[in-house]
Order: structure tokens, then C-alpha cells, then sequence
């Protein structure tokens, strides 16, 4: 049975790591949380909010959920503020502002 | 039944690959490997393997396109030499890094300058810090053997490290020689097929290799290999003993020639040792108890079992045939050195650089070294420690 | 140590003396000798001057190193005795072997005070014969035979015949001539003994 990257972490020992440091697993990089990276934060406003979608492929780290069709509030966990989704809206719905 | 004909060593090691029948073979050449992949294409053209054989733009590329096969689950192997070594040096660390076990054929030549392209190990002896196996030869017969032994120890789970097979350019690769050859059905059941757990085109588990390694893991990781190649030494054992349960040639980590009560000694690498031996041989004729070591694996370096094996002697010669420019003696030389430097018992040493660029290493050479030795262990003084040898020089020679 | 014997090639890059080399260690081989073939490398093109060696034994040699004293010299090109030392290091008793229409004592002069053995062997004018064009490394493997007896003569021309069978398959015609190359040789270069 392969190791899951979810139990390799900068405490494991060098018996503890893969071969190679080799993964077995795709999407690894959910269980990175970059969120703490942020100087600037997005904030989204759904009232002014079409649902164009825009955002979301424009997105790079995929921090801009969907659910059936509409997309819900940034996964704040691994958005690093970088504003794109901000310069990108037509409409207004989404501000970013200096993390207070 | 072993097969009795006639090899060079470059044909030799070609011949040991259309048995094994790899799955990738990525070739570029370079004078004097070339005719590995030359045979080779033969072989290809006339079907007798399935091999995908790769014509790439450089040895980067060939290495690359190696580690790209075996992280895809393939079996890859490729030849080289000289300048074409040390251009795959980057991606060298790569594979051992990523731990995936290329087979490394290499027709030891000089490295530049002057341009050389005749035989020393400038090109392996750089690349001894990669993290390759190394495994040296002293003629045709021996770089077969290795080779046919060379992806067992390599693909072994517990090591899992790329392997080096190294010969004397010209001297061996190009020497015609009687050899045993085994039969096709023999080397493919001791071989084996390559079975890894994971690997890229494995459907039912998708798999990332080559990560970046942050400080926090890097060491971990860097600790694993060294342990990967530690672990090796028992598997090249293992290997050889059930190499020669198989075939009836024994191997080691190095070959001890008329060492039992020896009291002066060489310790030698690959074509060198076999003119060496004649050395010995007159030698002991006369009454001198002289002997030799031609270390056959170099990289995991076989300290302890070669601190014994000097142990007795009262001085030694290591002959190094590249020069490291240390100023302090060449890299077998400081290895050899390293391992005795604890025991409680150890002989004078010296080191000897020659061959250098194919300059030719004689029987009267050697006689000359030993000369030299008895000198020493009768005087417990040993000179000048490091010199080289077959120069042609406008001071007298050191004795 | 058991006897063994060493000789030395002298030719020109493209004249087949390295071809010549690994001839007479295949042929050995086959009469079940322990065999060394190899040439001294080199950048060298055609034409320039290149050296060969062999060494045939009872047992394995282990030795790698160049010769330096052979038994036995062979020169495939004559114009080679102007400007290299043919007879360095040629061990009393062995013999110079010269490819050559002249009588070995004509050659003598040219060899810097060489008392030895010296044989000739039209090698040119044979390979012309039988062949058709200059091919003189038949002959010359011939002779070497034929002076060191290091070969039992009938069965060296039956191993050649069969390797020529096998490396000819596709055009036996050149098989014959060959033979023919190699029977005469073996007795014109003992003619003047």
C-alpha cells in the first residue's frame, strides 16, 4: 500500500518519505494551505454577482468553488490574493483590499 | 552451456543488451562507445530485439529520454563516453535523485584538454559523486558479466539506483578476445523482468515524480539515497553469488590477486590490473611477496572489506588513473586512504597517477611501482606520496 | 608461462591491417587459442601509418599493454620501412615479414643494422591474381602463419574456408580466390629460406 501524501510532513523522517520522494495521488496540492500567503484579499459581493463564471477559470489556484452551475465564496484556505478574479469581473461584484 | 567466441567489449556489452532485450534504448555516440549502439542497431534492424530504439539530439537528451522511460516503467538503458558523460552530468543526478535504474554502459575516455580521445576514467571518476553504482572492468569477459548483473542490482527494491557499467576505451572496448557468452534463455531467466510498483503509465494509480524538495525534506531525501547505496553492497553479493550459482564466474566488490601473504601491494583498477598480474607473477618468482586488489566496484566504495584486505600489507601502491588535480593524489587514492584511517594496523601509501589519455601501462611499469614499495617497507619511509607515472620528465624519476 | 606469441601489424590507415589482425585471431580462435586483437587508436586517416597487435596463447593473457617486443613483425605496406622502426624490440629468433616483390636480402640495407629473419611475400601481386584488386591482408595472414607455425597450416586453410563460407553466403565465387590467396601465400614466403 502507498504512502498518502497526507501523512508526509516536515515532520516525517527519511524512512518516512517515498522513494524518490515520488507521490501516489493526484490533487496533492489541496492539502498545501496557501492561504497565508495573502497581502491582499478578494471579497465578493453576490448581489452584484450575474453568475458569468468568469472568475472562476481565470482563477489560478482554483479557489473559486461551483455548485451546480453558480459559484459560491472564495475557498480562503488556498486563495493567495493575487486579484485577478478582481480585475477580471465586468461587474463590479468583487473588491480586493489590503488584508487588515 | 556457456558459449565460447570471440568479443571486443563494446560488442561484448551490446550483446549482453539484445539478451536482455531492454524496452528503451535512447543512443547518441561518442568515440569509443559508439559501437554499442551501432551493434545494437543491427540488432534492432534484424529484429532480434523489441527494443524502441531512440536516435536523440545529445547524451543530456539520451539520459533524459532514460529517465523519462524508466519513470514511465520501462526497462532503458544507454551507452557513452568522455565529454558525452560529463554533458549528461546534470541529468545523472537526476535519475539516481529520482532513483530510477538506468543502465549506464561507458567506454572510459579522457576528458579534455588536450583533446583525448584514448582511454582514462576522467569522465567516470568526475561522475563518481552522482549517485550512480559504478562497476569497473578488466576485460571483455568481466564487462559482460557485469553488465548481465548490473539491472538486478540496480532495479532491487531495496536499492533502486542507476548503474554504471565501465570499461577501458580502447583497450577493452575495441580489444578482440575469447569470452563465455550465455545462452539468450540463460541471461533473460537471471535477469528477469523489470516489474516496478509504480510508475507513470500504471492506469489504476496516477503518479508525480522529480518534486521539489524544500529544505525540510531535502536532507530526508538525500539521507534515503545514501542509505539506497549503502544497501547496494549487499545486493551486488547477493547478485554476484547467484550470478555464479548460474553461471560459474565468481565476482566481488574487488578481486584479491595472490594477496594471502602478501607484503607489498597495488590496488588497481580495470585493463591495468590484468598487466599488473604478470607484474605479480614475475614477482613472486623471484620470492617477493607481491600482490594486488583490482577493485571492481567503485561507487558504493567497498571500505571496509578493502581496509582488510590491505590490512597485512606493509606498504601499497594505489594507482590512480585519473588525476583529480587535489594536489593531494587521485579520487581511489583518497577513497582507499579514507578507509583505512582507522585501522588499528595500516601499510604505508602511496599514489601513483599514470595512463593518463591512453598512455600505455606496461608490465616493466609495474615492476617499477613494486621496486618502489619494497624500498618503502624496507625504509618505512615513503617519499614523495604522490607522483605520477609514464611522463616523460627532465628530473629523475622518484623511487 | 605458457608460451605465447606476439605480433605486430605495421600498415596504413585503410590498407586492412587491423582487419588483417582480427583475421589471424579469429583463425586462431577457431584452432582453440587464447586470442588478443587489437590496434593502437588513434585520429589517424587513410594512409597514415597504424599499428596492430596480437597476442596468441595457451591460456588466457592478461596483459593489456601495447608490444614492444614481438615475435613476429608484418608489414603490409614496404614504403612503411622508410619512415617507421619495423624491427623495434623484434626478438632474436622472430622474423620481419614484409609484403613485397623484392628478395629479403634487398630490403636488408633499408633496416637500420637488423640481423634477423626477413621474409617477402608478393601479397600485392597475389590478391591481384586471385582477387582481382590490391587486397594484400590475406596474403599477409597467410604468411604469418606459414613463418611462425603457430598454426597447423591444413587446418588453418579448412577454418578459413569455413568462415569464408559463412562471411561470403551471398557471394560464394570470392570464397575460391581467397583460398587461393591464402595456399599461395603460405608457400611463396618460404621460398627464399
Amino acid at each position: 500500500m502507498n504512502k498518502k501524501a497526507c501523512d508526509i510532513n516536515e515532520q516525517s523522517t527519511w524512512q518516512e518519505l517515498t522513494v524518490g520522494c515520488e507521490i501516489y495521488e493526484g490533487g496533492t496540492s489541496v492539502l498545501r494551505k496557501t492561504g497565508e500567503w495573502r497581502s491582499k484579499i478578494p471579497s465578493w459581493d453576490p448581489a452584484k454577482c450575474k453568475q458569468c463564471l468568469l472568475c472562476t477559470p481565470f482563477c489560478p489556484d482554483s479557489s473559486i468553488p461551483v455548485t451546480d452551475g453558480k459559484r459560491g465564496d472564495f475557498d480562503f484556505e488556498h486563495c493567495k490574493g493575487c486579484g485577478i478574479c478582481f480585475k477580471i469581473c465586468p461587474f463590479k461584484a468583487i473588491d480586493w483590499k489590503e488584508v487588515q | 552451456m556457456s558459449i565460447k567466441d570471440r568479443l571486443s567489449g563494446n560488442e561484448a556489452v551490446a550483446t549482453a543488451m539484445r539478451q536482455i532485450n531492454p524496452d528503451v534504448f535512447a543512443m547518441f555516440p561518442i568515440t569509443p562507445s559508439t559501437e554499442i549502439p551501432q551493434y545494437f542497431a543491427q540488432y534492432v534492424a534484424d529484429g532480434r530485439v523489441d527494443t524502441e530504439f531512440i536516435c536523440v539530439e545529445s547524451e543530456h537528451s539520451s539520459m533524459s529520454a532514460c529517465i523519462g522511460a524508466e519513470a514511465a516503467g520501462c526497462r532503458a538503458v544507454t551507452a557513452t563516453s568522455s565529454a558525452g558523460l560529463s554533458y549528461m552530468n546534470e541529468v545523472l543526478f537526476c535519475a539516481a535523485s529520482l532513483r530510477l535504474p538506468v543502465v549506464l554502459a561507458v567506454s572510459c575516455r579522457a576528458l579534455t584538454g588536450p583533446i583525448n580521445i584514448n582511454h582514462d576514467y576522467s569522465d567516470s571518476m568526475a561522475e563518481r559523486d552522482s549517485g550512480f553504482i559504478q562497476i569497473y572492468a578488466e576485460n571483455n569477459q568481466e564487462v559482460y558479466d557485469n553488465y548481465l548483473q548490473a539491472h538486478r542490482i540496480g532495479e532491487h527494491e531495496g536499492v533502486r539506483l542507476p548503474v554504471m557499467i565501465c570499461q577501458d576505451g580502447f583497450i577493452t572496448s575495441h580489444a578482440l578476445e575469447n569470452i563465455e557468452l550465455e545462452e539468450d534463455e540463460a541471461v533473460k531467466a537471471f535477469v528477469g523482468e523489470y516489474c516496478p510498483e509504480n510508475y507513470l503509465l500504471k492506469q489504476e494509480n496516477p503518479l508525480a515524480v522529480g518534486p521539489y524538495g524544500t529544505s525540510p525534506y531535502y536532507m530526508e531525501a538525500r539521507v534515503a539515497q545514501a542509505e539506497a547505496m549503502k544497501k547496494a553492497k549487499e545486493v551486488i553479493l547477493e547478485v554476484a553469488a547467484d550470478f555464479e550459482k548460474n553461471f560459474g564466474r565468481h565476482y566481488g566488490f574487488f578481486e584479491e590477486y595472490r594477496m594471502e601473504d602478501a607484503e607489498i601491494a597495488l590496488v588497481i583498477m580495470g585493463s591495468s590490473a590484468g598487466t599488473a598480474k604478470a607484474a605479480v607473477d614475475e614477482l613472486r618468482e623471484q620470492g617477493v611477496k607481491a600482490g594486488l586488489v583490482k577493485v571492481r566496484v567503485f561507487r558504493p566504495f567497498p571500505a571496509e572489506e578493502l581496509a582488510k584486505a590491505l590490512s597485512g600489507c606493509s606498504s601499497v601502491a594505489v594507482m590512480d588513473k585519473s588525476e583529480g588535480f587535489s594536489a593531494h593524489g587521485g579520487p581511489l587514492f583518497a577513497d582507499t586512504a579514507a578507509s583505512l584511517i582507522n585501522a588499528p594496523r595500516r601499510p604505508l601509501m602511496i599514489n601513483i597517477v599514470y595512463g593518463l589519455g591512453g598512455r600505455d601501462f606496461t608490465v616493466s611499469q609495474a615492476k617499477r611501482v613494486f621496486a618502489r614499495l619494497e624500498n618503502i617497507a624496507r625504509t618505512k619511509e615513503t617519499g614523495p606520496v604522490y607522483t605520477h607515472l609514464g611522463q616523460r620528465d627532465d628530473r629523475e624519476e622518484v623511487q | 608461462m605458457a608460451k605465447m606469441t606476439e605480433i605486430r601489424w605495421h600498415g596504413r590507415g585503410g590498407q586492412g591491417a587491423k582487419t588483417a589482425s582480427l583475421l589471424l585471431a579469429d583463425a586462431a580462435f577457431m584452432a582453440g587459442k587464447y586470442v588478443q586483437s587489437f590496434p593502437e587508436y588513434g585520429p589517424e586517416r587513410s594512409g597514415a601509418p597504424i599499428t596492430a597487435y596480437n597476442r596468441i596463447s595457451d591460456e588466457r593473457c592478461t596483459i593489456h599493454s601495447n608490444i614492444y617486443d614481438p615475435d613476429y613483425s608484418v608489414v603490409v605496406d614496404e614504403t612503411l620501412l622508410a619512415s617507421v622502426d619495423v624491427t623495434a624490440g623484434l626478438k632474436e629468433g622472430g622474423a620481419l615479414i614484409v609484403n613485397s616483390e623484392k628478395h629479403p636480402e634487398e630490403l636488408r640495407p633499408l633496416l637500420k643494422g637488423y640481423t634477423g629473419r626477413i621474409y617477402t611475400v608478393d601479397a600485392g601481386a597475389i590478391s591481384r591474381k586471385y582477387l582481382g584488386r590490391y587486397f594484400p591482408n590475406t596474403p599477409m595472414l597467410a604468411a604469418v602463419v606459414a613463418v611462425s607455425g603457430i598454426l597447423d597450416a591444413e587446418s588453418f586453410l579448412s577454418d578459413m574456408e569455413e568462415s569464408y563460407r559463412h562471411k561470403f553466403a551471398t557471394k560464394p565465387q570470392v570464397v575460391e580466390g581467397n583460398l587461393k590467396c591464402l595456399a599461395e601465400a603460405m608457400q611463396e614466403v618460404k621460398k627464399h629460406e
